[in-house]
């Protein structure tokens, strides 16, 4: 199929987070983050545990396998790490430091976000990713604002208790798929998105990124548009999060 | 057998200005609001609160109640951000201490056990130790020798939980899907007040749900309000969802500091029962 749309990319793109991720939580936040942790469970990872977005782990059929609540999940889930989240990002920077907090100087934001969250404890506890849908120089900044979620720079700097887990992955967006394997866990580019080009990458994000080594993201099979098209998301939903 | 039952105005009249008050739900979600609302009637101020915020913290901001926010997050859950939080940031009228969600849940935890602080890992690198310079790290004594944040127990003076059903004397219920941290808010409070959907008999709680839907004994509560639609605009499932087209409606009206006012004159300058009746005919209106 040759109208695969930048949306469905990116899905698969995220469902290939999850690969090898086994019997783990997966807690993707978002449109595009969803649909493909229930793509990958649908196809590769068939044993990835999902929630409701409430209180309920669900088959994919809908059918409820456990009771996850909000307190569990702090409690719990997370410091015990057999998770894998997919988190937004409002600013992300090249040591994979993460911003949901508020924009501008703490005391007194320009733009007051949704305060840190969970990511704090999700960054040092367990896999984390992340899914930015517009790829630009105002989210991939040369510092964040606040540090929400941990990069590789400050988790070193706090020591071996937060080092011990952490382990950002990915980041996924509508340009590419991305890692922190470059020197010093710099961001770097793993795959380009079917027609995106280096300097396209470039000129939207704030740091250099090494696209050197970077191969062209895969696109979907025929089963996998299926799933997303006819049993995922007939509504196309994912359209909005990511215009083609 | 001690009646408890008492009037949400009649609890909130035992506030006192400068208070730590926690206010249980989450984001969006069977919020104690019926109390809220009556803490924007009385004259209580620079109080220091303490919520996995949504609409409340969003409402005291406004009113000009709040010192501090403690917080993980506000937000309005099916729309992100709440505007008057939001507005009470960007113009720097309120102080706030930040916590990752689990940190939170630590502080009301240490502070329900009596121990002056709990270890954890959540927090560590991140900017919030950066920004409540207080926080301190505490390094196992075992062969591990890890260092770790260890958060301070978060007392509360004033508690206020919504939850589905009580008797008269505190014993108190939840219906839905989700505990949230009601009954840790209690246990960490001085006093506690639980508002329920219904007050019913000791009997009819079992028959309702299970036991373990039981999240609050009654030595864990001091005042019992019945509030229907107490919880309003927020969600108490199974007895009703978030009303999503009246949050809107908060959310515009919050965004226009112009048309504020008439949102207060409408929903927020009478009685609890003056809302709910102002609710209703919101709700008709917008079907008709």
């Amino acid at each position: 199929m040759n109208d695969v749309t930048r949306a469905e990319i990116a899905v698969v793109a995220v469902a290939e987070l999850f690969r090898g991720d086994g019997e783990i939580v997966a807690s993707p936040m978002g449109t595009v983050p969803s649909l493909g942790a229930k793509l990958a469970r649908a196809t590769f990872e068939p044993d990835l545990l999902l929630s409701d977005g409430q209180a309920y782990l669900v088959d994919g059929d809908g059918t409820v396998e456990g009771w996850q609540p909000f307190r569990r999940m702090l409690d719990t889930i997370v410091p015990h790490g057999r998770r894998h989240v997919v988190m937004g990002a409002n600013q992300i920077d090249r040591f994979g430091n993460q911003n949901i907090s508020a924009i501008g100087e703490h005391g007194r934001p320009a733009k007051q976000l949704l305060g840190v969250r969970g990511a704090p404890g999700n960054t040092v506890n367990h896999r984390t990713s992340y899914w930015v849908p517009r790829h630009g120089t105002r989210v991939f900044v040369e510092s964040v604002d606040v540090v929400a979620g941990v990069g590789y720079d400050n988790v070193a700097k706090a020591g071996a208790a937060a080092q011990r887990f952490h382990d950002v992955h990915r980041v996924v967006t509508n340009l590419g798929v991305f890692d922190f394997g470059g020197p010093d866990h710099a961001m770097r580019a793993v795959s380009l998105h079917p027609g995106v080009s280096e300097a396209e990458v470039g000129e939207a994000t704030s740091f250099p990124v090494d696209c050197a080594a970077a191969g062209t993201t895969r696109t979907p099979t025929d089963g996998e548009l299926q799933l997303i098209r006819e049993v995922l998301d007939p509504q196309g939903v994912r359209e909005k999060e990511v215009p083609s | 057998m001690g009646d408890k039952r008492t009037t949400v105005d009649d609890a909130v009249a035992e506030l006192r200005d400068g208070m730590t008050i926690g206010i249980g739900g989450w984001g969006s979600r069977r919020k104690p609001m019926a109390a809220v609302r009556a803490i924007l009637r009385s004259p209580v101020k620079d109080l220091t609160v303490v919520s996995y915020g949504g609409p409340d913290v969003g409402l005291l901001c406004a009113a000009g109640k709040v010192r501090r926010v403690v917080f993980g997050f506000v937000t309005l859950d099916s729309i992100p951000f709440d505007p008057h939080f939001g507005r009470a940031r960007e113009n720097g009228d309120v102080e706030v201490t930040e916590y990752d969600e689990g940190m939170f849940g630590l502080a009301l935890q240490a502070a329900a056990q009596r121990l002056p602080f709990l270890p954890t890992r959540a927090g560590l690198g991140s900017d919030v130790p950066r920004l409540s310079p207080q926080l301190r790290t505490v390094r196992s004594p075992y062969d591990d020798g890890e260092e770790l944040l260890a958060v301070p127990a978060q007392p509360l003076d004033v508690a206020f939980v919504h939850l589905n059903r009580a008797d008269a004397r505190g014993n108190a219920q939840y219906l839905g899907p989700d505990p949230y941290f009601d009954d840790l808010f209690c246990l960490a409070a001085q006093r506690r007040f639980v508002s329920a959907e219904r007050v019913v008999s000791t009997a009819e709680l079992t028959e309702a749900g299970a036991v373990q839907s039981l999240l609050l004994n009654r030595s864990a509560v001091d005042g019992v309000i019945e509030a229907p639609g107490g919880a309003h605009f927020t969600t108490a499932a199974p007895d009703y969802g978030r009303d999503e087209q009246f949050q809107k409606h908060y959310v515009d009206s919050a965004k226009d500091p112009e048309r504020w006012p008439s949102f207060v004159d409408r929903f927020l300058s009478g009685d609890e029962a003056g809302y709910q009746a102002a609710v209703d005919r919101f709700a008709a209106e917008a079907v008709a």
